[in-house]
């Protein structure tokens, strides 16, 4: 592997990375070629060329880069590793659009159902874990990596660990994420909600989790500060618990190794509380505890202020992590689920309410002395209602897991209604604040490119949330409502039919609003885009005066 | 030395506050999933359920890729109006050899853990192929392709052997057989359903699709809606024994 100069050599990472990209790419054209079923084969062969491709990049970056790998630190100062952040969010922002466009078309196809056009691939039931999974894990997960790994270098002051390592992350989670959704519209699913790719998909995410957690652990233990700063143990906890999740919810048996279905080792009720004690805690860990950890870096950053209660941060940073845990079994009340656990689940679900507003208080009282800021920044706005967004979906879902409230909301699209409420108000808002803060930073540019845009992006995407919700609680209960009437003859008072069409005016104010937040979506994007271009223009044109002096 | 200098043991050592992490997080899921495993009352005594064939087993992983477990739940409730609505309120038992389960969580299209029996063959054929035809207001997509599409029969029995693994309770016969088990299932004249009714007794043998050839993969969907909540007599269910 020498080089003409004999001080340049490969790291141990490059030149292993190379080895197990160039046997990957061999192994998996093996596997495409004697595939059982097209999305099998459809699947091998993008491993295969992502492979290859990796294994390209790897030895055409050693070729362009010095002898010596980037510096620890410049001039006494830590050199911070931006480039996978950069590619994080700029993944964040595609895959948010895309998601949120999915979420619109499927959202139209319940008030239009001619909208499937009667094909396998876009029919809802296709769609509609692509819908999940893009807005979930990848504009999320996208928004978590790029975050966490700004955040630990920030707080640690020091470069975050690897070379590669980062990069792996980052490009392998977004593989992960492209396995899923093309897999989805060609019907690879093991239908278990918000763990839907099939096993292959889950062992490379295994594999990409692991380095993940190994970059961002290294990164705390060689920090320069005494102390982990507070969003690092939200990160930490939701990274460690994710992968915990993850490993308990998906051990399946494939068929073949050449074929893309498999059984899952769970069955009956033992699958249902596996998949549950996962689903309720990838909200707990994925969209709570890692956007709490945005919401500990970036309001006081942004608010320049201080975290208000370091005590109260300790409190409900266990109490959250404790109880979020047992909140599983609200999602099977009233089911095969033996009672203890039902009742389980609803004790600590309603519990969860006090860490829950523990962390609201947290964020909100961190703007004592400067709530003025909310009258002239509107990211700071954006975080600020994000977190409001968060205390009230925090209420709500204690309330929907009481037992008899959730004989009501339960089947019904209050449940729709709540999880946008926190989809959209919480872990959108946040995200989308987080960003606008981020991508100045990352790209050393002065400010965003108008922040009269990110005005009417909070304001379209504000109105569009509020229809969106409002649209869904009245749907939601007015179906769960009409399920249980009955006549005073003692009949059930409506077939399931008429359930169904009175929903249709509720659909159509629902993708309305969807639309809205899309629309905000593609001015954000637009805002972000000409924040890091107009810059260059501003260079280039410095530049070009410099030259005709 | 107060509770928050002590604290400091976590914020000062990443590995330690990655092990109370994770001993912090085990509890709950400890308690409440490792019992479901050993708690006898956890899954009923029935008598009647048995591993789906291999016709409704084809049909199930249908209904697994279509998505459909999306907007159908298959879970009754003890409920008042769902148990007029849908019938008895399912039990656990009902779901115990199904990898993975399908209760759903939304109802946007009714409850489907009864509806084996309730309508006929052709009433599914048509409405799976355009549910606007028969049912004006649906929101449902069409999927006239299943019509179209003739069974995979080479990885049948595989499916069989992976299922049992898993602990689905297949016989060696049952496996050998896979492949004419489901021709069969499908096709009232063929010799082999004898064998079939030996294999898995009081399972439906219907042209379901209606349509000469190989099994389609709308024969293979209509037969497992067919047979869905029909496993369990419930005249002879003994609910007292049962009670938990």
């Amino acid at each position: 592997m020498q080089q003409s100069q004999c001080t340049k050599w490969m790291t141990h990472g490059e030149a292993g990375l190379m080895l197990f990209f160039s046997m990957a790419a061999f192994v998996c054209a093996f596997a495409a070629a004697k595939a059982l079923d097209a999305p099998f084969a459809f699947h091998a062969s993008l491993a295969a060329v992502a492979s290859g491709v990796a294994s390209f990049a790897i030895m055409n970056r050693y070729l362009d880069r010095p002898a010596s790998l980037p510096p620890e630190e410049i001039n006494g100062k830590p050199n911070y590793n931006v480039g996978p952040i950069k590619c994080a969010s700029f993944m964040a922002m595609f895959w948010g659009i895309a998601g949120f466009a999915v979420g619109l078309l499927i959202a139209s196809q319940l008030a239009w159902p001619a909208l499937n056009l009667d094909l396998p691939w876009t029919s809802f039931g296709r769609l509609r874990p692509l819908h999940t999974s893009a807005v979930i894990f990848a504009f999320g997960g996208n928004v978590l990596i790029a975050t966490s790994f700004y955040v630990v270098q920030r707080t640690c002051r020091t470069r975050l660990v690897g070379d590669l390592a980062p990069w792996f992350v980052v490009l392998g989670y977004n593989f992960f994420i492209l396995i899923a959704g093309t897999g989805y519209l060609l019907g690879v699913t093991q239908s278990k909600e918000y763990a839907e790719p099939e096993w292959y998909a889950d062992l490379w995410l295994t594999i990409v989790w692991v380095v993940y957690l190994v970059v961002f652990v290294m990164t705390l233990v060689k920090r320069k500060e005494p102390h982990i700063f507070v969003a690092n143990w939200f990160y930490l906890a939701f990274i460690v618990t994710i992968a915990v999740l993850h490993l308990g919810n998906n051990p399946a048996l494939p068929v073949s190794v050449f074929g893309s279905k498999s059984y899952i080792a769970w069955g009956g009720v033992q699958d249902a509380m596996f998949q549950w004690w996962y689903g309720h805690n990838a909200v707990g860990f994925f969209l709570t505890a890692g956007f709490l950890a945005i919401m500990y870096y970036f309001i006081p950053k942004r608010a320049e202020r201080p975290v208000y209660s370091y005590r109260l941060s300790i409190i409900h940073f266990w109490a959250l992590i404790f109880l979020y845990i047992w909140a599983g079994p609200h999602h099977l009340h009233y089911t095969a689920l033996p009672d203890w656990a039902q009742t389980l689940g609803m004790t600590f679900s309603i519990m969860l309410w006090m860490p829950s507003w523990g962390g609201m208080i947290n964020g909100l009282m961190t703007l004592s002395g400067a709530w003025d800021k909310l009258r002239t920044d509107p990211v700071l706005r954006m975080l600020v209602v994000s977190v409001a967004f968060y205390g009230m979906s925090t209420f709500e879902g204690p309330m929907m897991s009481i037992k008899v409230v959730n004989s009501l909301s339960h089947y019904t699209d209050w449940t729709i209604g709540h999880v946008h409420s926190g989809a959209l108000g919480w872990v959108g808002f946040v995200s989308f604040g987080a960003l606008y803060c981020l991508i100045p930073w990352l790209w050393d540019r002065k400010g965003l490119y108008s922040l009269k845009l990110v005005n009417w992006h909070f304001w379209t995407a504000s109105i569009g949330i509020v229809l969106y919700i409002s649209a869904m609680w009245v749907s939601g209960i007015l179906q769960g409502l009409m399920w249980r009437a009955y006549t005073s003859l003692g009949f059930l008072e409506y077939s399931f039919l008429e359930t169904v069409e009175a929903m249709h005016p509720f659909y159509v104010i629902r993708a309305a609003g969807g639309a809205l937040f899309l629309i905000g979506a593609l001015i954000m994007a637009y805002n972000l885009w000409m924040t890091v271009r107009a810059s260059e223009a501003d260079v280039g044109t410095e530049l070009a005066l410099q030259a005709a002096e | 030395m107060s509770f928050w200098t002590r604290h400091q043991i976590f914020e000062k050592n990443s590995v330690i506050l990655i092990a109370g992490i994770l001993v912090v997080i085990a509890i709950g899921g400890l308690v409440e999933i490792t019992p479901l495993f050993y708690l006898k009352s956890t899954i009923e005594v029935v008598d009647g359920v048995r591993p789906y064939t291999p016709l409704e087993l084809a049909g199930r992983n249908i209904y697994v890729r279509e998505g459909c477990y999306l907007c159908h739940s298959q879970m009754v409730r003890p409920l008042r109006d769902e148990v007029e609505r849908y019938g008895h309120f399912s039990l656990a038992a009902e779901s115990m050899y199904d990898h993975p389960f399908q209760w759903g969580s939304k109802r946007t299209g009714p409850d489907l853990a009864r509806v084996g029996a309730k309508y006929s063959d052709e009433w599914h054929v048509t409405h799976l192929t355009n549910p606007r035809a028969i049912v004006p207001q649906s929101v449902m997509p069409g999927y006239p392709f299943l019509a179209q599409t003739e069974v995979d029969t080479a990885v049948v029995a595989d499916n069989l052997k992976a299922s049992r693994v898993v602990g689905v309770p297949y016989s060696d016969e049952q496996i050998r057989n896979a492949v004419t088990d489901l021709k069969a299932q499908a096709d009232p004249d063929n010799v082999g359903t004898d064998a079939f009714a030996k294999r898995y007794p009081k399972a439906v043998i219907r042209n379901f699709d209606s349509k000469a050839g190989a099994p389609t993969e709308m024969d293979a969907l209509v037969a497992y809606l067919q047979m869905l909540g029909t496993l369990v007599d419930f005249k002879l269910y003994n609910e007292k024994a049962n009670l938990r």
